[in-house]
């Protein structure tokens, strides 16, 4: 143990006991954390680094959980060896721990102030008073504005990023000597992110605090931890100063991560290329307002204007990506151009003018434009075989096809996505995330359409599979001249993919223009922010402003 | 039996449903007697009736169970049907070159033991094996009808409410906002309605018969199933994949019954053993109170009527308990190995 070890981790096996049997889900993992110190474990989703700092507080089910091997070591203490009531003691006291959701990790029923006053006045023996001009005080380190005038709010008042910033105050409060972050900012917009993570680093050198960072994001993780520890199946493959693996990594798993972040995958000229193509899709004024009404005569409350005189064209064989923050607008547009939401505007599809026909009248039609979703998981029925989900829109829009016609197709196209042909009997909860992901394309491929709406294709899924689906898309787009709508709030993947760029906020367009362009010469303030913010160009010293 | 991964992925999802179903010994065991059962009471004729199967006299077959011959074709006093159970002609029948083949148990639902040693309600003996009733009808007759009854009630009972209560609940849910609304309003009002008393009134007004029960019963059953059903399509119907398949231009009502319905299915499935059972009792309670199927009819209720009036005779309610906990038992062990076996996530 070196002087300023604060947190060693010895040898730790982890095992889950599940119906199928004990279940080893951490493997003989060692590594030593420093006070002061960043500290970040990377890998994808499964590969036990959550479970890993969970363990450090205990706070798994004590009756599922098994800790089969090795010693946690907080200032030479072994925390798992501590009873119930010691382990109390250390748990938001010396060691804290930031989750991953805001919306969810803030008890709804009770109001912020009692919730950042509560580890005072069980760790710190505080009365009510002294312990709420402490909370005033954190809250206003933490950079909530009028503190005095939020304490005594519920959770649902707050934006998200507020309640993250309330999280960190809650976590501070008792000025813990190690502070576990899980994902801290994961659920949160860029812009807001960005702000989140410096004032961790900045509120990390005032309380001198060591940090565990878990993220999933490269980019984030070689901005702000000094040290890193590669994470796969369980074990850590790799661990080192960031400097050092971001140069030279050498385990092959590191250098599949390090390699996975998406990168331009269109080549220079194309975009030129495609001025010459006709446009397929059209948007014209088109409007979409949400309105807000309540009480038993529906009185009208208010009005959300989602999306808000937005003109927009797309080409054959192009693809325009639309990025925005949550709240943009962007996917509501996105289903207003597929008259799968009600709204205003015209609408032209390949000549066609379709925002005035009839729901029969359309359904023909809808061969032609079909969607991606984001979330593999709800995108397809549980409850259906493969080939009755790829299969469907085959019995819809090519009625003349006979059973064994439709399967024959149906291979072909789970060929084309890259899968096996022999999964047409299986169900989707047999598949990791990135193959529901492409049973979900190749259930839209197979109709041959124009266009594709791509509604955050990659975000729930793992780096390494993201960019094989953008490559995968991409492939699909030159052999089928495919148009994509390409819906994202990841900048990264939008460079990647897109020849043009639209930049969405609150409902209206702020900028368009080619992907390179926008992203070296950027002519709106806001895009600006947008990319310093998700790309970490951010000067070390020079903090973002609330 | 035991499949390896590699065998349950090349089945079909039925078969693979199947194989989940048998892995819970419990239900399949008890969905094999409850289908024997079953089975066997449709043979009820056959089984336990008043009259031989075949009868050889003077050379010559009879087939009492489909044609009625007089008393006089067997030597009889009167033109009047014959009663075979009537020592005179069972002797006639039977002595020297003639034959009867009886069915196993000689009564049927109805008919009166006139030949017994003892007062009615008479206890188990030789020729009535679970004894008789107050007017002297044989029980085990009586169970195995009442039994036949009161589970083809259920079925049809159940079957009904299912549909309708998905029917309802589906429409609700589906088309949800002011639909949803004006047809909830309308449950509230009719579930508001004194079932009771409305069975009592129109038992008075109309000639009690099984088909008006099934009407009545019927108009109220299919509520509570309703509500389940609403509910699971409010939460489905914004989930991706219907988003998805109304996208691939899938009609209405095919998003309904291929994609939201297999995914309500739950509870529907986890309350059919429940309202099956629940049907049967729903007879039996209402016979009990004399409000159900008319008096001749096999009723297990009646049965457990008779069993109140005469606390003595232990064989009364004996039995017909036997017969109702055991029914309710076995469909509930089916009900739950179906659930589990639909569940696609058990593999």
């Amino acid at each position: 143990m070196t002087k300023s070890s604060i947190l060693e981790i010895k040898n730790l096996s982890v095992d889950f006991s599940t119906p199928a049997g004990q279940v080893n889900v951490v493997r003989d993992i060692n590594f030593t954390l420093e006070s002061g110190r960043t500290m970040a474990l990377v890998g994808e989703s499964g590969s036990g680094k959550s479970v890993t700092a969970m363990s450090i507080l205990r706070l798994h089910d004590e009756q599922k959980v098994n800790y089969s091997k090795g010693d946690i070591l907080f200032k030479g203490k072994n925390l798992l060896g501590l009873d119930e009531t010691e382990i109390k003691r250390v748990r938001g006291n010396k060691i804290s721990m930031i989750f991953q959701e805001p919306m969810t990790s803030l008890n709804p029923t009770f109001t912020v102030g009692d919730q950042i006053t509560e580890p005072l006045l069980i760790h710190r023996g505080m009365n009510r008073l002294k312990a709420k001009q402490r909370a005033l005080q954190l809250m206003d380190l933490v950079g909530i504005h009028e503190p005095a005038h939020r304490f005594d709010a519920y959770p649902h008042l707050l934006s998200g990023g507020q309640r993250q910033r309330m999280m960190i105050a809650m976590a501070l409060a008792c000025e813990p000597e190690l502070l576990i972050a899980d994902e801290p900012t994961t659920a949160l917009d860029v812009t807001v992110q960005l702000q989140i993570l410096l004032l961790l680093e900045k509120l990390q050198k005032e309380f001198s605090m060591a940090v565990l960072m878990i993220s999933h994001d490269l980019n984030l993780v070689k901005r702000f931890a000094q040290q890193v520890c590669v994470m796969q199946d369980g074990n850590i493959v790799e661990q080192g100063d960031v400097e050092h693996i971001y140069k030279q990594p050498q385990h092959p798993y590191t250098i599949q991560l390090l390699d996975s972040e998406p990168e331009r995958i269109i080549p220079d000229g194309e975009t030129m290329a495609l001025q010459h193509n006709r446009e397929l899709l059209s948007g014209k004024n088109m409007f979409c307002y949400f309105t807000v009404k309540s009480g038993f005569f529906r009185k009208l409350v208010s009005t959300v204007k989602a999306v808000d005189d937005i003109n927009l064209f797309l080409r054959e064989g192009e693809t325009l990506g639309i990025v925005g923050e949550s709240g943009s607008g962007k996917s509501t547009l996105g289903r207003c151009l597929l008259r799968m939401e009600h709204c205003r505007g015209e609408i032209h599809f390949d000549q066609t003018r379709i925002d005035e026909l009839k729901n029969a009248q359309l359904r023909p039609l809808r061969k032609e434009f079909q969607i991606v979703f984001q979330d593999p998981y709800s995108s397809l029925s549980p409850r259906m075989t493969i080939e009755q989900i790829v299969g469907e829109g085959l019995k819809i829009h090519f009625p003349q096809l006979n059973k064994a016609e439709r399967r024959v197709k149906i291979k072909k196209a789970l060929t084309e996505v890259g899968l096996e042909e022999d999964i047409l009997w299986r169900y989707p909860h047999e598949f990791s995330g990135g193959q529901r992901q492409r049973i979900a394309i190749a259930r839209v491929v197979i109709l041959e359409p124009k266009l594709i709406l791509l509604d955050e294709p990659t975000s729930a899924l793992d780096v390494s599979v993201q960019k094989q689906v953008l490559t995968l898309l991409r492939e699909l787009q030159q052999r089928h001249k495919i148009s994509y709508l390409f819906i994202t709030h990841d900048l990264k993947v939008i460079e990647a993919v897109a020849h043009r760029i639209m930049v969405m906020k609150e409902g209206r367009i702020i900028e368009v223009g080619e992907t390179q362009k926008i992203f070296t010469t950027p002519e709106k303030e806001y895009t600006r922010q947008l990319l310093t913010a998700s790309l970490f160009k951010t000067d070390e010293n020079k903090l973002v402003t609330v | 039996m035991n499949y390896n991964a590699e065998q349950l992925t090349n089945m079909s999802p039925n078969m693979r449903a199947w194989v989940r179903f048998k892995k819970n010994r419990r239900g399949y065991y008890s969905l094999w007697l409850f289908s024997i059962l079953l089975f066997i009471s449709f043979f009820a004729e056959v089984i336990s009736n008043d009259k031989p199967l075949i009868v050889y006299y003077q050379h010559s077959y009879y087939f009492p169970l489909w044609n009625e011959y007089p008393e006089t074709t067997f030597g009889g006093d009167f033109v009047s049907g014959t009663d075979y159970n009537d020592p005179y002609i069972k002797d006639k029948i039977t002595q020297g070159d003639n034959w009867a083949l009886y069915p196993l148990n000689h009564y049927n639902y109805s008919s009166i033991n006139y030949f017994a040693d003892l007062p009615n309600p008479a206890p188990p003996s030789e020729q009535n094996v679970l004894g008789t009733d107050d007017r002297g009808r044989d029980v085990l007759a009586r169970l195995i009808y009442g039994f036949r009854l009161s589970v083809l009630f259920a079925l049809v009972l159940t079957a009904i409410g299912v549909i309708l209560g998905i029917l309802m609940g589906s429409i609700q849910g589906y088309f949800a906002g002011r639909v949803d609304l004006v047809v909830q309003r309308l449950i509230e009002i009719w579930s508001s309605m004194p079932e009771l008393y409305l069975l009592i009134i129109f038992a008075s007004i109309f000639k009690p018969s099984i088909g008006l029960l099934i009407v009545l019963l019927s108009l109220f059953g299919w509520m509570g199933l309703s509500d389940y059903v609403r509910a699971e399509f409010l939460r489905g119907r914004n989930l991706d994949y219907v988003q998805a398949a109304r996208s691939l231009g899938v009609s209405n009502i095919g998003i309904m019954f291929k994609h939201l319905l297999p995914n309500s299915m739950v509870p529907v499935l986890t309350f059919l053993p429940f309202r099956i059972s629940g049907a049967i009792l729903a007879l039996t309670s209402l016979d009990y109170l004399g409000l159900g199927v008319p008096p001749s009819t096999p009723s297990l209720g009646e049965l457990l009527s008779q069993g109140k009036e005469n606390i003595d005779a232990w064989w009364l309610s004996l039995t017909t308990f036997t017969v109702l906990v055991g029914t309710l038992v076995l469909l509930i062990f089916i009900g739950e190995a179906l659930r589990e076996a639909l569940d696609t996530r058990r593999g």
